[in-house]
């Protein structure tokens, strides 16, 4: 069964375990999420359950977003996402941190930052040319391929703008859960900016 | 830094450090764990540097050891750290002694100041 959280990325920092090592940590605001929907096989043909992080100003929330918030017994919410496959909770739940615990792992999504309009060497991750020795081919793109196709072919690495994209970091520790303030403290970086909007969801990965 | 990342390293922080800064020398009590046992190793040295702030905060101590420059960075609210004493004030004017890695014997002393 997977199980998700909506949250907030605060920032990062750093912790000390028993032993005195540091551990990298990045701090979530992990909640409260209230369940807004559930969807199921007979009616929406799959089941997953929706969830909402985050109060929206009265003044901006759609007469519709409204009628579908009070259905849960709630206002509307600026973060809305589905998770398929977990199970066990009723329309109008709340969910906190502690739905994870010490030591598991998740992975966590979020909207990398935006790089603008970026050259294939930081896009790509091409190499560059020789500074020196009259080169004249420092940075550029590189050879756009066979010349008899007279075209060049779709999918060819070329610059264009960067970030800005769904990214999924696998396989991250929950190093700690504030019950509390509602924080997960995982280890390693996380996409997005500070104050960005991410979901933490238990791992895909086998090794859990 | 935000408010709660604040609140949230503060446990990590000590309350016993003295105020040392940089051309300050220090003995520093570092718990080392052999097997089983448990000792103090005492690290003296001369403070070149202090980098970062709240539960990130580093600092760095030089000392020369059989003729052999060794230097140890060190988080300071590590908990591998005993305790932390100054030995001596020292009078520098800048906050990165970097310059004493190029200099020995003589000329890599550092004028003592009472405060």
């Amino acid at each position: 069964m997977s199980k998700g959280i909506l949250g907030k990325k605060l920032g990062m920092t750093q912790v000390f375990t028993a032993e005195g090592q540091v551990i990298p940590v990045t701090v979530i605001e992990a909640g409260p999420n209230v369940v807004l929907q559930k969807k199921n096989n007979e009616v929406d043909g799959y089941e997953s359950v929706q969830l909402g992080y985050d109060d929206k100003k009265a003044t901006r929330a759609v007469k519709p977003e409204e009628g579908h918030a009070k259905k849960a017994n709630t206002t509307p919410k600026r973060f809305v996402r589905e998770i398929r496959g977990m199970e066990g909770f009723e329309v109008g739940q709340e969910i906190k941190a502690d739905l994870f615990a010490e030591g598991e792992k998740v992975d966590v999504t979020g909207t990398s930052k935006g790089k603008g309009f970026a050259g294939s060497i930081k896009r790509h991750n091409h190499s560059r040319g020789p500074m020196a020795h009259g080169s004249r081919y420092h940075r550029g793109p590189g050879s756009m391929g066979s010349i008899a196709a007279n075209r060049v072919f779709k999918g060819m690495k070329l610059p264009g703008r960067m970030g800005t994209a769904k990214v999924t970091v696998q396989n991250l520790e929950v190093v700690k859960v504030d019950t509390e303030r509602n924080l997960l403290l995982v280890k390693g970086a996380i996409p997005g900016p500070n104050n960005g909007y991410v979901l933490v969801k238990s791992t895909v990965k086998s090794g859990q | 830094m935000n408010q709660i990342i604040r609140e949230i390293t503060k446990e990590h922080l000590k309350a016993d450090i003295p105020a040392f800064r940089p051309g300050d020398t220090v003995k520093v009590h570092l718990k080392v764990i052999e097997g089983q046992r448990e000792r103090i190793q005492v690290f003296e040295g001369v403070v070149i540097k202090r980098r970062g702030s709240g539960v990130s905060e580093t600092f760095t101590v030089r000392k020369i050891s059989y003729g052999v420059g060794v230097e140890r960075t060190l988080p300071l609210n590590s908990p591998k750290i005993d305790k932390i004493e100054v030995v001596r004030y020292g009078k520098v004017r800048r906050a990165k002694l970097y310059y004493l890695r190029s200099r020995v014997g003589k000329a890599a002393r550092i004028k003592e100041i009472r405060r």
